[in-house]
């Protein structure tokens, strides 16, 4: 059963650029322009319904073209079916839409994927570092980030910033 | 003597009236101040953890929340990138720390799926049996920490005496009380304690009749109620948008388990309820949590019931060490032993997102492999995390010690949030 890919197949043909179904997850590579268009056909359609997005993931890939990969895994309560979506983007346009207009979820864990790997998301209202702090250098799980660097902590700020 | 005839007391509830009604009236009163900001936590008793919140306040009542957090990061998806498969299990003890076992059980889950490996049915039955018991030693710790920041202290003794002893147990069974690492990919690090079956019944018996006590002292207790019903409700709508799972979307009605809607090992095989409340309060998130303890007794019941002998481990040649007398009286064991040792355990390249119902939600791996014995990429969903992004809309225009009520039914742990 692969519902919910053939029907995103049959809606946006082009836009779909990979799909694949390893260990039963359904999986669509879906092009850049095209993603918030898709997860709000899949989340709108009477039949699909994928009303919670679970988890968006950042990846990083170095010896691809496109580098970086930001991963959604939707649920739809209705069909009781998973679905995971890529967008792949290069190093120097690193920017994606954001899908808080669809799910409040995505806005921590847009500001995650930014935080770990530099993706911008465009249109997010509060795109700031979520786990490290705002002084932070860098982005810590690229593959390029030495893991035993240590990051020179800045002097605490005033306890209330306005 | 009537210690009202001496015309002191009257005084005094006079005097008190007069000043109740004077309090009355200031708050009646729309202040001319401006917002003030309030800092709370990181390092506050009732900010469970290392939780941090800016408060937006007008008198007492929250007009904007901005929580902060990262306080507890501790690189837990990069260190994971640099370690082999088995060495990761210790790190995920930290994740939920209040309920360790359901960490290991969900990272091993994910691990086997990507073969996928056949695990033994004892194995399965184990798991169950450790998870249910994690989850009704992870709610008691919500529900009686969520009571002492409401001032009921009563109800933290009755829950962590038989916690105490479930976690006797824990120790008994892996040598640990906290940092279990008890699981193993393919299996278990070892076979039960002699005796656990009755030991487990005792608990069991000591468990329901603090929940029945604490249910007691709770339910109906106008306190109780009062600090908690209507306080931080969510709709169904919202709470699906937020990812909410776990008690707190049951809380609002939505019936959804990942134990009943995809069913891992043999929770088929189980008969029992899922719990959901109605108005998505902090009051029902208590007594979702209430039920599903009693809920989790039953099943741990049957699951001693049920649990069949026999081995502890998987005999796949990729992940399991070969007995001893085959790495001594064979070639094929020495090698296989130390390609284990040496090399690692590989799983195929690829990629999965597991799941598994844990104590506060969905607890999902998602983890990509290159075929190396390192994990390529670890992404954890912990429930927390999308649950605490609500918390500043739950909060909105209540009092400021609602803040910390919420924040208690919640259940935010912040080994899992900060990763």
């Amino acid at each position: 059963m692969q519902l919910a890919l053939d029907r995103l197949k049959e809606n946006f043909g082009p836009a779909v650029l990979e799909t694949d179904n390893q260990h039963g997850n359904e999986t669509a590579v879906i092009a850049k322009d095209k993603i918030v268009e898709v997860i709000r056909f899949l989340r709108d359609t009477e039949g699909l319904e994928f009303n919670f997005m679970m988890d968006l993931a950042g990846a990083d890939y170095p010896e691809r073209e496109e580098r970086f990969e930001v991963v959604y895994h939707l649920y739809s309560l209705k069909i009781k079916k998973r679905i995971r979506l890529k967008v792949r983007v290069a190093e120097n346009q690193l920017v994606i839409p954001t899908i808080i207009s669809l799910y409040k979820a995505a806005n921590w864990f847009e500001r995650e994927a930014f935080d770990m790997y530099g993706i911008r998301f465009e249109g997010h209202p509060n795109l700031k570092r979520i786990l490290t702090f705002d002084e932070f250098e860098g982005h810590p799980l690229r593959k390029d980030y030495p893991v035993n660097k240590r990051p020179k902590i800045p002097t605490p700020d005033p306890l209330i910033k306005v | 003597m009537d210690p009202g005839d001496n015309g002191i007391l009257p005084a005094c509830r006079q005097a008190g009236a007069t000043l109740r009604m004077t309090i009355q009236e200031d708050i009646a009163k729309p202040l001319d101040a401006e917002p003030m900001l309030v800092n709370l936590g990181p390092s506050h008793p009732a900010m469970h953890g290392t939780l941090r919140v800016v408060l937006e306040l007008e008198g007492e009542t929250i007009l904007n929340a901005i929580p902060e957090i990262g306080y507890l990061h501790r690189c837990f998806e990069k260190e994971s990138e640099v370690k082999n498969y088995t060495q990761v299990i210790p790190y995920t003890d930290r994740l939920n720390y209040l309920s360790p076992l359901m960490n290991n059980v969900g990272y091993c889950m994910a691990v086997e799926k990507m073969w996928p490996l056949e695990i033994p049915e004892r194995v399965q039955w184990i798991r169950m049996l450790i998870c249910e018991l994690s989850r009704i030693m992870d709610h008691m710790v919500c529900i009686g920490t969520n009571a002492v920041d409401i001032g009921a202290l009563t109800n933290f003794w009755y829950l962590f005496n038989p916690r105490e002893k479930l976690t006797d147990w824990v120790e008994a069974l892996c040598g640990a009380r906290l940092t279990t690492t008890y699981t193993r990919i393919g299996g278990l690090m070892r076979d039960m304690p002699p005796n656990s079956k009755s030991f487990l019944r005792e608990c069991l018996r000591d468990t329901l009749k603090a929940v029945k006590d604490t249910t007691g002292l709770l339910q109906k207790n106008r306190i109780f109620m009062d600090r908690t019903q209507g306080v931080g409700a969510i709709s169904a709508e919202d709470a699906i948008s937020y990812g909410f799972t776990g008690p707190c979307l049951r809380a609002c009605g939505v019936d959804y388990d990942i134990r009943k809607a995809h069913p891992y090992y043999f929770y088929d095989d189980l008969d029992w309820d899922v719990p959901l409340g109605r108005c998505g309060d902090s009051y029902d998130r208590v007594l979702v949590r209430f039920e599903e303890m009693i809920q989790s007794c039953r099943m741990v019941e049957q699951i001693l019931e049920k649990m069949p002998e026999g081995p502890i481990m998987t005999d796949h040649r990729d992940v399991a060490l070969p007995a001893k007398h085959e790495v001594y009286g064979s070639i094929e064991g020495i090698i296989q032993q130390f390609k284990i040792i040496m090399h690692g355990i590989k799983p195929p390249a690829g990629e999965i997102y597991s799941y598994t119902e844990a104590a506060n939600g969905e607890l999902g791996f998602y983890i990509v492999s290159d075929g190396s014995d390192k994990p390529y990429r670890i992404k954890v969903r912990p429930p927390c995390f999308a649950i605490y992004q609500a918390y500043p809309e739950l909060m909105k225009g209540e009092l400021i010690a609602d803040a910390v009520a919420i924040l208690g039914g919640l259940n935010i742990v912040a080994g899992e949030l900060d990763r």
